[in-house]
């Protein structure tokens, strides 16, 4: 374990996330890419912070990613569910409503 | 060393399983006479019965979710110091051992679910809804009422908090302790919030279960509440302190006592459907654990106060 | 639960977490069923959050663990209401332009490890920058409660904000329809509406 292992690690999180919110179709997988690349954030910031400068500040700054992904989740699901019940879709593609 | 306290506390966690089990069956329509030795014929039985398939299951995802209750107890209940004081012995150290708790029950969901969706069953799969709903409605009281003997205390460290008690929280904090009761008995899937595993529903997320795979389920469920009992003598119950016996007695009388009495509650209760369930923890019992809440932090701050802190 | 510095136990716990935690996350997008999905993608958060308790930040640690399993147990139903896949049964590509994505993520990867490895990250055990606090938890609750009051005074109305959000987009009726005009029907006694 070493900050470079970690950002390694955080890295191909990231690059796992950001293939998977380009390429599904359901709105749920591509929130999960999304969440996936977060958690690669996630890590990154938490190597950091051990590694190079242990402030206690940056942890707070930890907490607000975290709560910044529940807040992605949340209004992702309730999208979701709107979407759904509207048109019956749970696909990027078919949800048209969202570009105009 | 570490390898026999691990036994151990297993050995522990199994004693109160035991206890749920018997009083569960002593209580709800057993013999009396033979409830201690029921679990064990129960358990003889389920072993040489043999397991049922069914189709198309998601073996791995049963399997993680038949294997995982039991060993989730045991972690939870190796949180808990079984000591006296501040430096305490407990298997896992922790100077958040009450966050710890609350990750551990919160793995319970991920588990029952796929005990629910793992057989490819449908009233497994409906039980397995109903235990998220269900979940819905009694972590969320569960989580704001650990905080308070941690606010009390003043620590998030078991021992501190165990330490801290000269009165035992439950009796001055008692809308925290009911709800803490109330979430072990729901991650436990027991009395009045066991309806993912009612009749109705043909036993819900254990309907398809049978042999090793239900003896391991049943286990873990009753270990679960044995668990939570145990995890409530350092919050609420003032640890290991007591008169006369020594602390790790007193530990395991009162944790035997609390589940004796859960799964006395749970045998007497019916389930209740989770959206009754909902409405009653959401408008109700979440407000009332928040103004204890309120009172505990104004009482702790007064305590600190008069101490000559800030 | 505390570690202080990397002995080999650390550096073999971490290297199993970083490679189940990566595995799990390709595998989200590999297996063809929605629970599979859902619960590799929990177990690559339970990895993140384990890898940081190895880094002494136990609460935010024990904090993402507890969130994602709540959280990815509320995906799941999501996965089925919306898909419906039972396991084994239906395996099917969810894909779509998937050259473009293959090479965005690799790009990104390389990218980021790029810069992961030719940055000269500091040292706080070489060039002492700071040294982390006794109890990481204590401290950090002292920060949000006093420096960084602000953060937490923000973050409060925003989650506050997000349930109201989640439930105005996503609730079908109001209490009227479930209660009645004076919201003073019983909602089991469904006759009476």
């Amino acid at each position: 374990m070493t900050l470079e292992t970690v950002l390694l690690t955080a890295a191909a999180l990231i690059g796992v996330g950001v293939y998977g919110a380009m390429s599904q179709q359901v709105v749920v997988m591509v929130m999960m890419g999304i969440e996936l690349a977060v958690a690669g954030v996630l890590l990154a910031l938490g190597g950091l912070w051990w590694f190079t400068s242990p402030d206690v500040s940056l942890q707070t700054l930890g907490l607000v990613v975290l709560a910044a992904m529940t807040v992605e989740m949340a209004t992702g699901f309730a999208v979701a569910t709107l979407l759904h019940r509207r048109d019956g879709t749970d696909m990027t593609d078919m949800a048209a409503g969202l570009h105009e | 060393m570490t390898l026999l306290a691990a036994v151990g506390l297993v050995a522990a966690t199994l004693t109160l399983a035991w206890l749920s089990a018997a009083t569960g069956v002593a209580y709800a329509g057993g013999s009396r006479s033979t409830a201690l030795r029921a679990p064990a014929y129960e358990s003889a039985r389920l072993l040489r019965q043999r397991r049922r398939r069914t189709v198309d299951a998601d073996r791995l995802l049963l399997t993680l979710a038949v294997v995982g209750l039991f060993p989730i107890a045991v972690l939870m209940a190796a949180l808990v110091p079984f000591g006296d004081g501040p430096a305490a012995a407990t298997l896992l150290v922790s100077g958040i051992g009450i966050v710890w708790i609350n990750a551990f029950d919160v793995t319970v969901w991920a588990l029952v679910w796929l005990l629910g969706w793992g057989p490819n069953a449908a009233s497994g799969l409906v039980g397995g809804y109903r235990f998220l709903a269900q979940a819905l409605a009694y972590e969320l009281p569960l989580m704001f009422a650990l905080t308070a003997p941690a606010i009390a205390a003043g620590s998030l460290d078991l021992r501190v908090v165990a330490d801290a008690q000269t009165v035992p929280y439950a009796l001055w904090m008692p809308v925290a302790f009911a709800a803490y009761c109330l979430g072990v008995l729901g991650f436990s899937l027991r009395g009045p919030l066991a309806s993912p595993t009612t009749p109705d529903i043909d036993g819900g997320v254990l309907a398809e279960l049978s042999g090793t795979d239900a003896l391991l389920v049943r286990a873990g469920r009753h270990a679960l509440l044995g668990a939570g009992a145990l995890a409530a003598v350092p919050l609420f119950l003032a640890g290991g302190s007591g008169p006369l016996l020594p602390a790790p007695v007193w530990v395991l009388l009162k944790a035997a006592a609390l589940t004796a009495a859960l799964a006395w509650v749970a045998s007497r209760v019916p389930a209740v459907r989770p959206d009754r369930l909902f409405a009653v923890a959401w408008t109700w019992l979440l407000p009332a654990v928040l103004v204890q809440l309120l009172v505990v932090s104004v009482v702790a701050q007064a305590g600190l106060t008069a101490a000559g802190g800030r | 639960m505390q570690v202080t510095d990397a002995g080999l136990l650390t550096h073999l716990a971490y290297a199993a977490l970083a490679l189940t935690a990566v595995a799990a996350g390709v595998a989200v997008f590999v297996v063809d069923s929605m629970a599979r999905a859902t619960w590799a993608l929990g177990t690559s958060f339970v990895c993140v959050g384990l890898a940081l308790v190895l880094m002494g930040q136990s609460y935010l640690g024990v904090i993402t663990v507890l969130m994602m399993v709540m959280e990815m147990a509320v995906m799941a139903v999501y996965m089925q209401m919306f898909m419906g896949m039972n396991p084994a049964l239906m395996p099917m590509s969810m894909v779509h332009s998937h050259r473009t994505a293959v090479l965005a993520g690799v790009g990104t990867f390389a990218a980021l490890a790029a810069a992961a490895l030719l940055i000269p990250w500091p040292d706080r055990r070489t060039t002492p920058l700071s040294s982390p606090d006794a109890d990481v938890t204590a401290a950090m609750g002292r920060d949000i409660m006093g420096a960084h009051e602000l953060v937490m005074l923000a973050v409060g109305p925003v989650m506050v904000a997000t349930v109201v959000v989640g439930v105005v987009l996503s609730v079908r009726g109001s209490r009227y329809d479930r209660l009645g005009d004076d919201l003073d029907l019983d909602p089991d006694r469904k006759a009476h509406r």
